[in-house]
């Protein structure tokens, strides 16, 4: 009959739509890389904020002396007198990826320098994140889904937040590495194969060695077994994929040697192996019930179940009672401010206190994934349609994701590609369905759509082609849209006809799912519409909201473009005027950058590791001069560096910090307490603010002469004149301070040479005036160290 | 001008002695005299030929001087200033209090003796270094006990001392045994400092007041707490004497004799010339001046001085010590100078031993913890320069192919972990092949 042309016909399609669909990955990639290159053409070629330059300078490390001097890496250069054993402390991923890029660039006489790599390391797996993507997605609904949500991943702002040229951090990588292991942990589950349950435990292995966040992992895919068992979709495949994940995964995560024995010891893994257990009496349950008879199982159920029962209880009770044991019931804090999360701002000021721990706004929801929070529903939806276990996985997926996403906004970026990956499938089924109703009411089409039903996804490809074509340029597409919708609208009359033809039974099933030809075409209209509008937005937040790099920033105001470079300003000062050994005091936000970009030794920094040691730095910060000077002393502190934010308006400088700084050290030296620091309840610098505020050593590095700034001395963050404007400083010198006045460092005086006499009380007026203003014009000369 | 040797601490930093730097001879060579006129030249002249046949250059000026400079060209013309005018309200030329103190803590030795009639310029000097001056501009040490027996009865003010400080090191080897004739102000110190020293004490019943006048109220200062003669070490070890009488250095006091009251002995000659000499050797440098050279350490067995150690690492410390002679560095022995192996607080405390050559060492273990340790060297003893040694080094944890491959009591461990491999290999076998 027709078949074989018609197969030889689908094959071909089959063929030019393989061959169509790599063209646009590779096009989804390009624009996943370049969408992120905003922050190199508007700025430079600079690593950007905090962290970056932490993996930075530990990938120049590596780089320079090899993996196993990285992993036995003990820096004496942070935390100091601590140091810190960063081998052990850090994830390793990100740092071996881009230092296997360099040496492999390197060994292609591509002579690029580490900055360089380290810089397109994200924008490029961003790419490659979109592309596992696709596969995900693919495993769930088919290609037209994988396509549109890698075409949508590929510049989801939450993501390019994390990933934008010289975002060199660890989500950068870990993104990829998570979609990825999901992406085989649903192709095994798929196929039951081995082979992609082993490359998932590798993959998972990956994902370890990169983020904290593998965590989520580790119990997500469990929760989904679990899932699948209670619903009674056990199979041998989904053994496959989850048994030797657990197994090996847990065994390789034990390898990485910031997790270590952690990987059995805390409770964020036990989940995986309760649900291993599980896996284990179902498995063995089905394998019981096919060797006996109905009968004889059903004696046997019971008496399992009762013996089952006992040793469950016992070991429950001993699992309960070796949890309760430990203070923190041997969750990590981090892990806790999740399930609860007020947890951080009531026991750990550390954790709240970083502003992407913080719960999001209802605005960043729209800001970070734009339109996907509205199709977002119609995926669930979809993937209900019909329900399998890969579609499951990835409702499970987005459920738990919103959870976490609310509970932090640094979460926000697990949330983005369950969020790309739902609204892929739902555009996809929505396009599918209208062009499908549209292409039903065509006469000119009506031939193929007798084989349409075989080859859905290739037409599904075709369209969705098309929608990654509208993203790209909505504009032209949005005529070709017009022009198909006025040939439509001509042959409105010879439709009726039409569609009264078929007789096939498949093709009247499908004609229940037919919509309306109008309604359709406006649909479609709204729908890409829709996809330009996330466009836009999305190229908008690349450009403007995320590629600023922190360290440079920029303004605009109505004579032009101003650059205020004064972090690098300050940090390059610091490298040139200062002993190699000398120590850098400041809050730990500035750890990592001082290490980094001026090569001094600082007391904390931005891996908060030992909460004592901030709180210490904390309250010297917020004691009076001479304490502070005593602990800073104590230290071997030599420089205190502060940002200050008041004469430009840099609103997240020192002082808008400073709470923070009080509420760490209050929290472990409680003669610091919060009240003193807050009129009436309210942080204030003004004249009305409290004389312990006024006396901090914060206050006063902060604001020393900056009356002489504009005589009033006016801050432009907290929009008000300060409340104490000259003081004198007696244990600190002021010895640098940048252009903007953002970073002021200050040099802590030595003790004085001599120890003074009380000074005299009964002294004859005039001469006591003259002697006085001789000591006064003599102390300020008098250095000996100077 | 280049020959002159500048004097300097070791320990102190001073990086401002470009050319004439030298820590080598700490001994002052060149010394300003300021005085109030130059009769006190001739009425002071032992004292003063005692530091000239001791090598020093004295330079004699008017303290009112028009062209009075200490420095110029940013260098410091002298070594050492003693300022016998204790008239003087202002100093002539660029010199003022605060050059004076400048002076001082630029490292230099500094000399002043009060008097009755003391100015409140030298009042404030002496304040600035820690040393109070009664407030009384009138008043003057007097002692109904220990006064020193004269021709006539006279009221009691000059004072023949004999409370001196127990230090070998600052007022010599050979003890005084006749008392220091003293007549003039006293001063007190703050019990706190601990930069400033009394050299001579007062008696129990010594007290401060106008002799010429009734005692109205009591007076302010008695008793021990008063300090006739007193020395600052600065913490860059530069040297001040602070003596509430001039005449202490005159010759009149240094030649006569002396008989304390209540007591039959009368001395021939004053405790005056060797207690000022030997107090003006330790106030120029001449003795009790330290310095520590070679700080090493290294592991045991090795000799090369490693960047970084390792946790449990047993390692050799070791530093010379030298103290000054006057003329040459000489090997400093004693028996506790200790080092300290610290991070916030000291982790190891172990005392030195010393070779008697100067050199001090010893042994010990780093501790089970990791971190940026110093080796601390803390030596403050009673009239030496305070040695503060500090070198900093990491210790590191053990690398990951540093601990033990096999340990006795995992060998359960490893038994179970090869029998399962064993027992599972087994068993594949037997339910492939063995239908």
């Amino acid at each position: 009959m027709e078949v074989p042309e018609n197969g030889k016909s689908a094959s071909l399609r089959h063929a030019f739509g393989n061959v169509f669909c790599f063209f646009i990955l590779l096009l989804i990639g390009v624009l996943a890389f370049s969408i992120r290159l905003f922050s190199v053409i508007k700025y430079e070629s600079v690593i950007h904020e905090f962290d970056p330059y932490f993996n930075y300078r530990v990938t120049q490390y590596l780089t320079k002396k090899g993996i196993y001097e990285f992993w036995n890496w003990f820096d004496d250069r942070t935390w100091y007198p601590l140091g810190r054993v960063i081998g052990g402390t850090v994830y390793p991923g990100l740092t071996l990826t881009a230092g296997s890029i360099w040496r492999l660039l390197n060994s292609l006489n591509i002579p690029l320098s580490v900055e360089t790599v380290c810089v397109f390391t994200a924008p490029i797996f961003s790419a490659i994140a979109a592309w596992a993507t696709y596969l995900l997605t693919k495993e769930v609904k088919g290609t037209g889904a994988g396509l549109t949500a890698a075409a949508l991943l590929a510049m989801v702002p939450s993501y390019i937040s994390r990933s934008v040229a010289g975002s060199y951090d660890n989500e950068a990588v870990a993104i990829f590495a998570l979609i990825f292991t999901f992406y085989l942990y649903v192709k095994t589950l798929n196929t039951g194969s081995l082979f992609y349950a082993t490359l998932n435990a590798l993959s998972y292995f990956y994902m370890v060695c990169s983020w904290g966040g593998y965590t989520f992992i580790i119990n997500l895919i469990p929760m989904h077994v679990l899932l699948c068992i209670v619903t009674g979709r056990y199979s041998p495949r989904l053994y496959i994929a989850y048994a030797p994940l657990v197994v090996l995964g847990t065994l390789l995560a034990s390898l990485v040697p910031v997790v270590g024995f952690n990987a059995v010891m805390t409770s964020e893994h036990f989940a995986s192996f309760l649900v291993f257990i599980i896996i284990h009496v179902v498995a063995f349950v089905y394998y019981i019930k096919g060797l006996l008879s109905p009968k004889m199982f059903k004696v046997a159920v019971a008496l399992v179940v009762s013996v089952g029962m006992v040793v469950c209880c016992a070991v429950v009770a001993v699992l309960v009672a070796l949890v309760a044991s430990s203070p923190t019931k041997g969750w990590s804090g981090r892990s806790l401010s999740l399930l609860d999360p007020t947890y951080a701002s009531k026991y750990i000021p550390i954790i709240a206190s970083v502003s992407e721990h913080q719960p999001p706004t209802w605005p960043s929801y729209f800001m970070d994934i734009n339109v996907l929070a509205f199709l977002v529903p119609a995926g669930i939806i979809a993937c209900f349609l019909p329900l399998s276990d890969a579609s499951s996985f990835v409702v499970l997926y987005i459920v738990t994701s919103v959870y976490f996403s609310g509970v932090m906004v640094r979460l926000m970026l697990v949330l983005a590609p369950a969020a790309c990956i739902m609204s892929g499938i739902a555009l996809s089924e929505a396009f599918d369905v209208l062009t499908r109703s549209v292409k039903f009411q065509l006469p000119g089409v009506s031939g193929n759509s007798q084989s349409g039903a075989g080859d859905t996804t290739s037409r599904t490809v075709d369209t969705q082609s098309d929608m990654v074509k509208t993203e790209k340029e909505p504009p032209t597409d949005r005529t070709e849209d017009t022009t198909k919708e006025r040939t439509s609208k001509k042959k409105k009359k010879k439709e009726k006809e039409h569609v009264e033809k078929p007789s096939l039974k498949s093709q009247i099933q499908k004609r229940l799912l037919v919509l309306p030809l109008e309604a359709s075409v406006i649909a479609l209209l709204l729908l890409v519409l829709l996809g330009g509008v996330y466009v836009i937005h999305c190229v908008w937040a690349a450009a403007e909201a995320y590629s600023a790099p922190s360290i440079v920033l920029t303004s605009h105001s109505h004579d032009g473009l101003h650059v205020f470079d004064d972090f690098r300003e300050a940090y390059a000062w610091l490298r040139h005027n200062t002993e190699v050994d000398d120590k850098v005091a400041s809050w730990w936000d500035y750890g990592y950058q001082t290490t980094a970009m001026a090569n001094r030794t600082v007391i904390v920094d931005n891996n908060t590791w030992n909460n004592t040691h901030i709180a210490t730095v904390g309250t010297a910060m917020s004691s009076p001069e001479k304490a502070a000077w005593e602990i800073f002393n104590s230290l071997d502190v030599k420089y205190v560096l502060v940002v200050f934010g008041g004469l430009v308006g840099y609103p997240s400088d020192d002082i808008n910090k400073f709470l923070w700084m009080v509420r760490i050290g209050g929290g472990v030296f409680p003669h610091i307490k919060e009240p003193d620091y807050l009129r009436d309840g309210q942080y204030r610098i003004d004249s009305q603010a409290t004389p312990t505020m006024l006396n901090c050593l914060m206050y006063k590095l902060a604001y020393y002469r900056f009356v002489e700034t504009d005589g009033k001395g006016f801050d432009r963050v907290r929009r008000t004149e300060i409340g104490k404007k000259h003081f004198k400083l007696t244990h600190f010198e002021e010895v640098f301070t940048t252009h903007h006045w953002m970073m002021r460092i200050y040099k802590l005086k030595p003790p004085k040479n001599r120890i003074r006499g009380k000074a005299k009380k009964s002294k004859s007026s005039s001469k006591g005036s003259t002697a006085a203003s001789l000591k006064q014009s003599g102390r300020r000369k008098r250095n000996p160290w100077h | 001008m280049a020959k002159f040797l500048f004097f300097i601490t070791f320990v102190s930093l001073l990086p401002l002695f470009g050319s004439s730097f030298s820590s080598e001879n700490p001994t002052d060579r060149r010394i300003l005299v300021l005085l109030d006129d130059f009769a006190i030249k001739s009425s002071h002249s032992i004292f003063f030929k005692t530091l000239q046949t001791r090598g020093f250059e004295l330079d004699f000026k008017l303290a009112d001087d028009p062209k009075l400079t200490l420095q110029r060209y940013g260098q410091y013309l002298y070594d050492g200033l003693i300022i016998f005018s204790p008239t003087i309200e202002r100093f002539g030329g660029s010199l003022d209090l605060a050059a004076v103190l400048d002076f001082v803590d630029s490292g230099h030795d500094l000399i002043v003796a009060a008097d009755a009639s003391a100015s409140d310029l030298i009042r404030d000097i002496a304040t600035e270094c820690g040393v109070e001056f009664d407030e009384d501009p009138t008043a003057v040490v007097i002692d109904h006990t220990s006064y020193a027996v004269s021709e006539t009865e006279g009221d009691h003010t000059l004072i023949a001392g004999d409370d001196f400080i127990q230090s070998d090191v600052i007022l010599g080897r050979k003890i005084i045994e006749t008392p220091v004739l003293f007549q003039g102000v006293g001063h007190t110190l703050n019990p706190a400092n601990n930069l400033v020293l009394k050299v001579l004490s007062a008696s129990p019943s010594a007290y401060s007041a106008n002799p010429k006048s009734k005692l109205s109220t009591p007076p302010s200062l008695t008793g021990s707490t008063i300090s006739l003669v007193s020395v600052v070490q600065a913490r860059n070890n530069a040297r001040v004497l602070i003596s509430g009488s001039l005449s202490l250095f005159s010759n009149r006091f240094l030649r006569s004799g002396v008989q304390k009251a209540g007591s039959s002995i009368k001395f021939e000659k004053s405790g005056n010339e060797l207690f000022v000499t030997e107090l003006s050797k330790w106030i120029f440098h001449e003795r009790g001046h330290l310095k520590a050279v070679n700080v090493r350490h290294h592991k045991v067995g090795e000799s090369d001085e490693p960047a970084i150690y390792r946790i449990n690492d047993d390692l050799e410390y070791s530093v010379e010590v030298y103290e000054w002679s006057g003329s040459s560095w000489e090997p400093y022995t004693a028996d506790d100078v200790q080092v300290q192996f610290y991070m916030m607080s000291p982790y190891v405390l172990k005392t030195l031993s010393t070779d008697g050559k100067g050199r001090y060492f010893t042994t010990f273990k780093v501790p089970d913890v990791y971190g940026v340790f110093q080796f601390k060297v803390e030596y403050q003893r009673l009239g030496y320069t305070s040695l503060s040694l500090s070198k900093q080094i990491p210790v590191r944890p053990f690398k990951h192919n540093e601990y033990e491959r096999f340990i006795t009591t995992a060998f359960p461990y490893y038994g179970a972990s090869f029998s399962t491999m064993a027992g599972f290999f087994i068993f594949t076998m037997v339910y492939l092949y063995n239908k």
